[in-house]
């Protein structure tokens, strides 16, 4: 359990942690979910102790470690650009928390054995760093944080420098791990289908503070506010509301589309709009809108219903939120 | 050389229109391979070889003909005296000289180089008297001109005669004549050491900061303690950069004990100075001096092609070869292309 209380952090004039708390359990993966200089790396290098903070307090199991240096912290910690020892093979870098410990030789060759097995970079032993690609590169990373076997584990964008595919692999892949492994892990991310991907909690952060922290449906379907549904998924707006595109229906006649609004206390009404552009994207058909407010907005439907409505562009059309839909007021304020 | 190529016809065919005379062959040449470069068959009929210069050759001939006018004076002009070079290069004298200028080197290198990563440190520190402290003498060391600094420590006993062992402001457990703990050489490894320390600190901060801070950061989340990181870490990965100006440095030390000979301590340059004082025979004495600095400095450049190679392990997805290596592969390949050629006029 990690446990952070009113931590603090300024870089200049620039504020990049407001008085955050947070608790994560043990044996959680935790998501810190926030655009960029919203703090979430700040939050995580704070716990790493790789960052002092201003005011607050950190702990760790139970131990306050808020004077403690990294490396009496307990922690494994993964940066997005591996920091491999480019002068140590894979087995060195891995070995290297060990060797430092002064175990037992045979311990250490069956620990690395065991965690290279794990990563699945058996046979890259005598290799180098620089012989390896970005996924291996980081997977190494990982069983090197993970060799010291760490209360925490901490990952600050682990996958941001790799490509598409590989990213996707490896969050999978880092999902199983963590099943298998069960150490208590905090991951930034930026990459909302990340967070929502592997975390089983998610700390959404904007400008320095907490918005909201919760499992990924809580955060999706009930977001606090405006900033954290913006930033899980797409929305559209809709008579002043925040809306999903895939929580819009669209009828082209007005009264069924009234009749069934009576139902919905706080729906944002039927708009009327102009069908701008159809867009097929796979699954789902994407319509372009604008309501005859001057608002435009996207309206996301299956393909089949897309099928049965066979809207054309120019048409007009009748727009309303579906009665169970996420819906949260529009606050500028918040706006991202 | 010149990358453009033109094409020209094999065998018989006429000229291709516009090819030059270059491009033309004679007769009784090889078309396929002028000058031993291979030729590639573009497929066309066409063999493309590498356009030649005229100019190239005209810059070729005249480097070559100064450099037989140089090598016929060396040989031919009787001023080289070669029979004295021969007579004093390996004399006993001459070695043990060497010898002197080999410690001197070695010495102020050790120590320079020793001094040179406190300074270094102190120059990284946190604490700001370190950091000024370092600065100062780094500055004051590098303001002043090495043959100056060794005659002040020569002379050293003008200003202290004797130096005592105790605690500072306090009692003196015993002292010594500063003529005694410093003669002359002393003088010198120190004067050459405090000089050579001021640039190796400069080097190996230099080395130090091109390590990106993440490596450092790694090893502290990884549970190392700050020593450790530096010296596992960060030292073994600045050497990459610190190596090849420190060589560098090593070499201009090693040249630099020629200085040393203001002191009257027998180095090579001295001991030539001392013999061609006697018997006038100014130039192959130097010339011996000369013969053996560049052997030295020989050596050493292969010593650190090694050493930098050692620190260059992961730094590249493959090792550059050794000469050696590329001697092996060269002649591989030559052995492979006569076998194949031998092959094929079998055919």
């Amino acid at each position: 359990m990690i446990t952070v209380t009113a931590a603090r952090k300024h870089y200049g004039s620039f504020l990049a942690l407001d008085d955050v708390d947070i608790d994560i359990p043990s044996g959680s993966l935790t998501a810190l979910l926030g655009p960029s200089g919203s703090g979430k790396s700040t939050l995580l290098r704070a716990i790493a102790g790789l960052e002092g903070l201003d005011g607050g307090t950190v702990t760790i199991d139970g131990r306050d470690v808020t004077a403690e240096p990294p490396q009496r912290r307990g922690i494994g910690f993964v940066f997005q650009h591996y920091a491999a020892f480019k002068h140590m093979t894979v087995r060195d870098n891995v070995a290297f928390g060990l060797t430092i410990r002064k175990r037992p030789k045979a311990e250490i060759a069956k620990k690395v054995d065991d965690l290279l097995e794990i990563v699945g970079l058996d046979g890259f032993q005598h290799r180098y760093p620089a012989q390896l690609s970005g996924g291996q590169r980081q997977r190494m990373a990982l069983a090197r944080a993970l060799a010291v076997d760490p209360q925490v584990l901490l990952l600050d964008e682990p996958f941001g420098a790799l490509d598409a595919k590989v990213r996707t692999d490896l969050r999978q892949w880092l999902r199983r791990l963590h099943d298998e492994v069960h150490v208590t892990t905090v991951l930034v991310t930026h990459d909302q289908e990340e967070a929502l991907d592997v975390a089983d909690r998610i700390a959404v952060l904007n400008h320095g503070r907490i918005e909201q922290v919760g499992d990924p449906v809580t955060l999706y379907e009930r977001p606090a506010n405006d900033f954290v549904m913006g930033f899980l998924g797409s929305v559209a707006t809709l008579g002043g509301q925040l809306v999903r595109p895939h929580d819009i229906v669209l009828d082209r006649d007005r009264t069924t589309a009234l009749a069934l609004d009576a139902k919905v206390a706080d729906s944002p009404g039927v708009i009327t709009a102009t069908v701008e552009r159809v867009v097929p994207l796979g699954f789902e058909v994407r319509i372009d809108l604008r309501a005859d407010s001057g608002e435009r907005f996207a309206a996301q439907i299956t393909r089949r219903d897309a099928a049965e409505l066979g809207l054309h562009e120019g048409e007009t059309i009748h727009a309303r939120a579906t009665s169970r839909s996420t819906v949260v007021d529009h606050d500028p304020a918040l706006a991202i | 050389m010149s990358t453009t190529s033109v094409a020209r016809p094999v065998g018989d065919s006429p000229p291709v229109d516009g090819a030059g005379p270059a491009a033309t062959p004679r007769a009784g040449e090889d078309p396929s391979s002028p000058h031993g470069i291979p030729a590639h068959d573009t497929g066309a009929g066409l063999t493309v070889v590498p356009r030649r210069n005229p100019w190239t050759w005209v810059g070729v001939v005249a480097v070559l003909i100064l450099v037989a006018m140089f090598v016929n004076g060396l040989a031919t002009n009787p001023g080289w005296d070669w029979p004295t070079f021969a007579q004093y290069f390996a004399t006993e004298t001459i070695i043990r000289a060497l010898g002197t200028t080999i410690q001197l080197t070695v010495l102020g290198t050790i120590a320079g180089f020793a001094l040179g990563v406190v300074l270094a440190a102190m120059r990284l520190s946190h604490n700001a008297f370190l950091r000024t402290v370092a600065w100062a003498y780094i500055w004051a060391f590098r303001s002043i001109p090495l043959i100056v600094q060794l005659l002040f420590w020569f002379n050293i006993a003008y200003l202290y005669q004797t130096i005592s062992f105790g605690l500072p402001f306090g009692p003196s457990f015993g002292s010594v004549q500063t003529n005694d703990l410093f003669g002359a050489l002393g003088a010198a490894v120190l004067g050459l050491a405090l000089h050579q320390a001021a640039y190796a600190a400069e080097i190996i901060r230099g080395g130090i900061l091109s390590v990106d801070e993440g490596q450092r950061e790694a090893a502290a989340a990884l549970g190392i303690p700050r020593h450790r990181q530096f010296f596992r870490i960060v030292l073994p990965q600045a050497m990459r950069s610190i190596l090849p100006n420190a060589a560098n440095e090593v070499i201009s030390l090693f040249k630099g004990t020629s200085i040393v000979s203001v002191l009257a301590i027998p180095e090579l340059f001295y001991q030539v100075q001392v013999i061609y004082g006697r018997n006038s025979r100014v130039v192959p004495l130097l010339l011996v001096a000369t013969v053996w600095y560049i052997i030295l400095t020989t050596l050493l450049t292969i010593g650190q092609y090694y050493v930098e190679r050692h620190f260059a392990k992961g730094s590249a997805r493959a090792l550059p070869p050794t000469p050696v290596q590329k001697v092996r592969a060269r002649w591989a390949g030559l052995a492979l292309r006569a076998r194949r050629e031998t092959a094929e006029v079998a055919r």
